[in-house]
């Protein structure tokens, strides 16, 4: 059962072979006893889930179930659950349980889909290992059966995790530089991220509020595409949403591939890539010449300076969202403050971990007089030209194709003592933010017995492009229904 | 690029973090790592490029002046960590 998708759950409830009360005890059950080793999970939703599943096979009885209703699913902490904890992986957001529900949240409880918990990840979205979450690491499933303890990669490396142990068939997760996409390239799921605005930012804990996009994570690019049917759409309670007709993404999944055209940026098949990882990558690029794609070479000229405009952009931008916790109002204030100063100074050194400080206090220091044009400014204008190497690509290619990550899985605490060494584990999925097109990472081989992700990067709004283009390979191989042991 | 101890000290009580004296020394290392990965912007020529704000051009949207939320004040102050007859209770600011 474990091992079924969204799509195939969702057949066997509407033919009635199972109810929903029987498959959320069923994933429960595994959850609660699976769950003790990875620790992908910060909060698990018992009594709601239960609850929420009778609603479901009452809702299907009374024939008004949509594709979702009583299949589990998980939300990456991030996103605002009104009543139940929302913790953000921090010490700053451990006792928050929201009044409200993010516009995700909402969409997927308007669909009937049963939420099993949340899912663990990086603390405030800041990292690449989910090893800064004040709550622990989580482990990669991949790996365990050697005795290692690898990183799911992050900052969704929780709900990349429990989508690859067979914990829920899917999570929701944002991405800010990667978070969606180097997680799922380490633990062997698919992940998509949309374009910057498709899917609602309201109710999903801030991070850069310029680059931060929630998506989709589950094993195949069909339940991708359920998943996106949920969550895309314009929001007025998000000031960046764009109002843009949402199509229906499963419908072109069946669409040959004849005649893509292939873009292979020669920046991203250099440096810090393996001669192992770039030969997955390789070999799953000619599966797509297989079905009649073609491949050309393209160039992305700034694509080195992407990671140096990011680590401007996104600590200017967190050290302003991030300003909200000052322990007034809600989340974590320190015992005892003498004055307000104290107050404040007190609860964020002791509420935020140190990765989290040290973003704030390098974004501060960009955005501090005199350093504002050196550094923002230089920055933003930065992104301007990344943003235009992609234009210019995209008037030769429809898609691009490249390794998701560097390398494989890596063991915990092997980057945790230079955070400039974690920051390089993004080098190929940065720019994707910075420009705010959509990019998934899709299962294409292994390496040394660990997940290799293949990178798929589209123009604005080519979400059903990207999600026909990886059903599509999935049709012909099986990198992702292998499953960790 | 190297980040100085009173510019670390400087930035902290902008961003009304507590850094402790022990702390600063590895700050001082590794935001000068980070700010050395950040030069490397200074190599792009960005003459006559504009800045970019927002990958579709987009600008804030207005909405009509009317009320649309309704006072949750309760709720709200359910989850505050102190309060007293309907307000936020912070340490005094004036004596």
């Amino acid at each position: 059962m474990h091992n079924k998708s969204v799509a195939e759950l969702s057949r066997e409830l509407e033919s009635g072979k199972i109810s929903s009360v029987e498959l959320i005890r069923d994933y429960l059950g595994r959850l609660k006893t699976e769950d003790e080793q990875l620790n992908s999970f910060i909060t698990i939703t018992e009594e709601q889930a239960l609850a929420d599943a009778h609603a479901a096979d009452e809702q299907r009885a009374a024939g008004k179930a949509t594709p979702w209703t009583g299949v589990p699913f998980a939300h990456k902490d991030i996103f605002c659950t009104n009543g139940v904890a929302t913790t953000c992986g921090s010490k700053m957001l451990a006792n928050f349980v929201p009044p409200y529900d993010a516009t995700v949240t909402a969409n997927f409880r308007k669909a009937g889909a049963v939420c099993l918990g949340k899912t663990n990840m990086d603390e405030f979205a800041m990292g690449s290992s989910t090893e800064s979450s004040y709550f622990g690491a989580t482990t990669n499933p991949w790996g365990l059966s050697r005795g290692e303890k690898r990183v799911p990669g992050g900052s969704s490396g929780g709900s990349a995790a429990a989508v690859a142990a067979r914990l829920v068939p899917a999570a929701t997760a944002t991405d800010t530089g990667g978070s969606i996409r180097q997680p799922a390239a380490l633990c062997g799921v698919t992940g998509l991220k949309p374009t910057y605005g498709r899917v609602s930012r309201y109710g999903m804990v801030a991070f850069a509020s310029s680059l931060d996009q929630g998506g989709t994570m589950a094993r195949t690019a069909e339940d991708n595409a359920l998943m996106l049917n949920v969550m895309a759409g314009f929001d007025p309670k998000d000031s960046t949403s764009i109002d843009r007709e949402v199509p229906d993404y499963t419908a072109t999944l069946d669409e040959p591939l004849k005649g893509l055209r292939i873009g292979l940026p020669k920046e991203y098949f250099t440096g810090s890539l393996s001669a192992a990882m770039e030969e997955q990558v390789r070999s799953a690029i000619r599966e797509y010449e297989k079905l009649g794609a073609t491949v050309k070479e393209v160039s992305l000229p700034h694509a080195n300076l992407a990671i140096a405009a990011y680590y401007v952009i996104a600590p200017a931008e967190a050290s302003a969202n991030l300003s909200r916790f000052d322990g007034a109002r809600y989340g974590y204030r320190c015992e005892d403050p003498k004055d307000l100063l104290d107050m404040y100074t007190r609860t964020r050194a002791e509420g935020f971990g140190d990765e989290v400080k040290r973003r704030i206090l390098v974004g501060t220091y960009a955005l501090s007089a005199g350093y504002f044009d050196a550094y923002y400014l230089k920055a933003q204008k930065v992104r301007r030209l990344i943003q235009q190497d992609f234009i210019n690509a995209f008037k030769e290619v429809d898609v691009l194709m490249s390794p998701t990550t560097p390398s494989p899985a890596f063991v915990q605490g092997e980057k945790t003592s230079d955070p400039v060494t974690m920051y390089l584990e993004d080098v190929f999925t940065i720019a994707i933010n910075l420009a705010g097109i959509p990019a998934m990472s899709v299962p294409a081989g292994f390496v040394d017995g660990l997940p290799v992700g293949l990178q798929i990067i589209g123009d604005y709004f080519s979400e059903a492009r990207l999600l026909n283009a990886a059903h599509q390979f999935q049709q012909v191989t099986d990198w992702h229904q292998r499953e960790p042991q | 690029m190297t980040i100085s101890r009173e510019d670390i000290e400087k930035v902290a009580v902008l961003a009304r973090i507590r850094v402790e004296e022990e702390q600063v020394s590895a700050l001082e290392k590794d935001l000068g790592n980070i700010l050395d990965l950040v030069d490397q912007l200074g190599a792009a020529d960005t003459e006559s490029v504009e800045p970019m704000a927002h990958p579709l051009n987009a600008v804030q949207r207005l909405r009509p002046d009317e009320v649309t939320e309704t006072n949750q004040r309760e709720a709200f102050q359910a989850i505050a960590p102190a309060t007293e007859n309907g307000l936020y209770l912070v340490p005094r600011v004036i004596e």
